[in-house]
C-alpha cells in the first residue's frame, strides 16, 4: 500500500510542477548533455583516426577503449575525487563539488563508448569513400566529414548510448558532485539520497522522470532511425 | 603544348612490391587514351597517380604545363577526377551524389541543380534525382558515378575499367557516353581496360602496360595492325589466343592455339598470330548440333559470373573461352558448374589482331 501511495503522490508532485523537481531534472539534462558534447568532440576525432588509419598497436588501443566501457562509475568517481580534492594534482582548480566536475567525470566515463561504437561504424564505411571525396575535390577535412556522414547511424547510436549512461550514472555525480542542494543535485544522486532519508514520494517521482527521459530519448532515436530508413 | 599531363620516370611500390616501374607517358589534350593490360599490371595505380590520389615514389608529374608539387595536389584534384572500377556511392540520393563535387566547389544552388540535371541527362538517368543511389541496379549505379565525375567538367577524366562489371546494355551506354563527352565537351579521357574490343574501338591511342611497365604506345591501328609482342603475351585478356596460322585449301586460316585446339578464321594470315573472339559471338549448347559454324568445341563450364541480365561463363575446351549468354538462356538451359557444353562460332567471328 505504501508503495502504491508513494507512486500516486509522486505523480501528484510531478503534475504540481514542483520547482525543485524541475530544477533537478533540468540540471541532469544539462550536465549529461554537456558531458556527451565534450565526449563527442574529443571522441569522434579519435574514432576517425582509429577507424581510417592502420598503425602498430591499434588493436591494443581499441582493446583499451573497449575495456573502459565497463569501468565502474564509483571507481572512476573515486579516482577523480582524489585528483580534484584539495591535496590532489588538480586541487588548485577547486573543481570538487561543482557541476563542472560531474561534467568532466561523465565525459571521461562515456568517451570510451563513443570511441568504440563510432570506430566500428567508421570501419564499416567503404574505405574508398575518402578517395572518392578527394577525387571530387574535397579537402582532407571534407573527406573525413564525408566518412562521418556515411557512419552517421552508428555515431548517433553511440551518442544516445552515451547520453543514457551519463544521465543514469550515480557514482561520479555523487563522488565529485556531492549532491549539494540547489547546486550539484542531479536525478540519480537525489533519488539515492531521498530514499535513504525515507522521502519515497520524491524518489519515486524523480525515478519516473529519469526512466521517462531514458525511454523517451531511445524511442525518439529509434523512430528517427526508422523514418530515415523508410525514406530510402 | 598539346598535352595535358605528363608522367616522367614514375616509379611506385606498395610494401616493397613494384606497381609501376619507370613509367613515361604523355596524355594529349582532347584524346581518349586507353591503358590496355591484364589485371594487376598497374593500370589503377597509374590512374590514381594521374588523379593525385597516390604519390609516386620517384619521378615527376606535370599537369597543364607545370610540375606538380605536394602543395598543388588539392588544386590539381579539382582539374583531374577519377571514376573507380568498383562503384562507390555516398549513402544518399542520386542528386546528392552528383552534386557533391559542385558543393565542394561552392557553386550557387541554382547552378548546381542545373548542372546535375544536365549530367544525369548525359548518362540517361533523367528523373532519377530523388532516388536513393544505392538502391539502383549495378549499371545505373556506375552511370551515377560517371555523372558525378562528368558534372565537374575537369580537364582530365580518368576511368578505371568503366564497363568491366556491366551487362552489354549498360556497357554500350557507358561507351557511348565516353565517346560523346570526348567529342562534344573535348574532355581528355584516360581509361583503363582489359577489354581488347573496347580498346580497339573507343580510344585514339593505346598504351600497353604489363608488370608496371609501358611497353608500347600507339594508335589502335598501329597496336593491332602489327603483331605486338606485348599484346601476344596478354594471356589474361579474354578470348585472345596466340598460335601458328596456316592457310587451308578452302582459303580460310587455321590457327593452332595449343592443347589440340584449332580455330578457323576467314581472315588470311600465316605464321605467329593473335586471334580474338567476342564473348557475345559464341553460341552455347548442351548437345552437338549441325550448323554452319566452322568452330565447334566440346568443353566444361569452369566459372560462372552473374552480371544481372546476362551471365558470363568460362568454358574450358583445352583453352579457356569466355562466353556471354542472357540470364534467361542460362536458366532455361539449366547450366551449372562443371556441366559439359558445346561452343560454336563462325569463322568470320574470329578476328586476327
Amino acid at each position: 500500500m505504501e508503495i502504491l501511495d508513494g507512486i500516486v503522490k509522486a505523480f501528484q508532485l510531478i503534475i504540481s510542477g514542483d520547482p525543485r523537481i524541475f530544477e533537478i531534472t533540468l540540471r541532469s539534462l544539462f550536465i549529461s548533455s554537456a558531458a556527451t558534447l565534450f565526449a563527442v568532440l574529443w571522441g569522434i576525432p579519435i574514432a576517425l583516426f582509429l577507424g581510417t588509419r592502420n598503425f602498430r598497436g591499434k588493436l591494443f588501443v581499441k582493446g583499451f577503449f573497449n575495456t573502459m566501457i565497463g569501468i565502474p562509475t564509483v571507481g572512476l568517481g573515486l579516482i577523480l575525487f582524489l585528483i580534484f580534492s584539495k591535496a590532489g594534482p588538480l586541487g588548485l582548480l577547486r573543481l570538487l563539488y561543482t557541476p563542472a566536475a560531474i561534467i568532466i567525470g561523465e565525459a571521461i566515463l562515456i568517451m570510451p563508448i563513443i570511441i568504440s561504437f563510432a570506430t566500428t561504424a567508421i570501419e564499416s564505411v567503404d574505405p574508398e569513400i575518402i578517395n572518392l571525396a578527394k577525387t571530387l575535390g574535397a579537402s582532407d577535412d571534407q573527406a573525413s566529414f564525408a566518412v562521418l556522414k556515411e557512419a552517421i547511424n552508428g555515431i548517433l547510436t553511440a551518442g544516445i548510448a552515451s547520453y543514457n549512461r551519463a544521465i543514469a550514472e550515480l557514482g561520479i555525480a555523487l563522488m565529485v558532485g556531492g549532491n549539494i542542494t540547489g547546486w550539484t543535485e542531479v536525478l540519480t544522486t537525489t533519488i539515492s539520497n531521498e530514499t535513504a532519508k525515507g522521502n519515497l514520494e520524491l524518489s519515486i517521482a524523480l525515478a519516473i522522470i529519469l526512466l521517462a527521459l531514458v525511454f523517451g530519448i531511445t524511442l525518439i532515436t529509434l523512430a528517427v532511425g526508422t523514418l530515415r530508413r523508410r525514406r530510402k | 603544348m598539346n598535352w595535358i599531363a605528363e608522367l616522367k620516370d614514375i616509379t611506385k611500390t606498395f610494401n616493397g612490391i613494384s606497381a609501376l616501374d619507370n613509367v613515361n607517358l604523355q596524355i594529349r589534350k582532347g584524346e581518349i587514351l586507353a591503358l590496355l593490360g591484364p589485371n594487376g599490371s598497374g593500370k589503377t595505380t597509374l590512374l590514381k597517380i594521374l588523379a593525385f590520389l597516390e604519390k609516386p615514389l620517384k619521378g615527376q608529374v606535370y599537369f597543364d604545363g607545370r610540375k606538380v608539387t605536394d602543395k598543388d595536389v588539392k588544386q590539381m584534384r579539382m582539374e583531374s577526377t577519377m571514376v573507380f572500377q568498383k562503384t562507390v556511392l555516398f549513402d544518399t540520393t542520386v542528386y546528392g551524389n552528383v552534386a557533391y563535387g559542385l558543393k565542394v566547389r561552392k557553386l550557387p544552388k541554382k547552378m548546381i541543380a542545373q548542372e546535375v540535371r544536365r549530367a544525369l541527362k548525359l548518362v540517361k538517368l533523367e528523373d532519377f534525382e530523388k532516388r536513393q543511389a544505392k538502391k539502383l541496379s549495378g549499371g545505373e549505379q556506375q552511370r551515377v558515378a560517371l555523372a558525378r565525375a562528368l558534372v565537374l567538367n575537369t580537364k582530365l577524366l580518368l576511368l578505371d575499367e568503366p564497363t568491366a562489371d556491366l551487362d552489354p546494355k549498360n556497357a554500350s551506354i557507358v561507351e557511348e557516353i565516353i565517346a560523346t563527352v570526348n567529342r562534344e565537351l573535348k574532355t581528355t579521357i584516360v581509361m583503363a581496360t582489359h577489354n581488347m574490343f573496347q580498346a580497339k574501338n573507343l580510344p585514339h591511342r593505346i598504351a600497353l602496360i604489363t608488370n608496371g611497365k609501358i611497353s608500347e604506345v600507339g594508335t589502335p591501328a598501329e597496336i593491332f595492325g602489327r603483331l605486338s609482342k606485348t599484346l601476344a603475351s596478354f594471356a589474361a585478356l579474354e578470348n585472345t589466343f596466340t598460335g601458328d596460322a596456316k592457310i587451308t585449301l578452302n582459303g580460310t586460316t587455321l590457327v593452332d592455339i595449343g592443347n589440340d585446339v584449332e580455330i578457323e578464321t576467314t581472315a588470311q594470315s600465316q605464321g605467329k598470330v593473335s586471334v580474338f573472339v567476342s564473348p557475345e559471338d559464341i553460341i552455347l549448347s548442351k548437345t552437338s548440333f549441325a550448323s554452319s559454324a566452322r568452330n565447334v568445341f566440346k568443353g566444361k563450364i569452369v566459372e560462372i559470373l552473374d552480371l544481372g541480365s546476362v551471365v558470363r561463363l568460362k568454358v574450358d575446351v583445352g583453352r579457356p573461352f569466355t562466353v556471354q549468354i542472357t540470364k534467361r538462356s542460362f536458366n532455361e538451359m539449366g547450366l551449372n558448374l562443371n556441366a559439359e557444353v558445346f561452343l560454336a562460332f563462325k569463322a568470320s567471328s574470329v578476328q586476327i589482331i
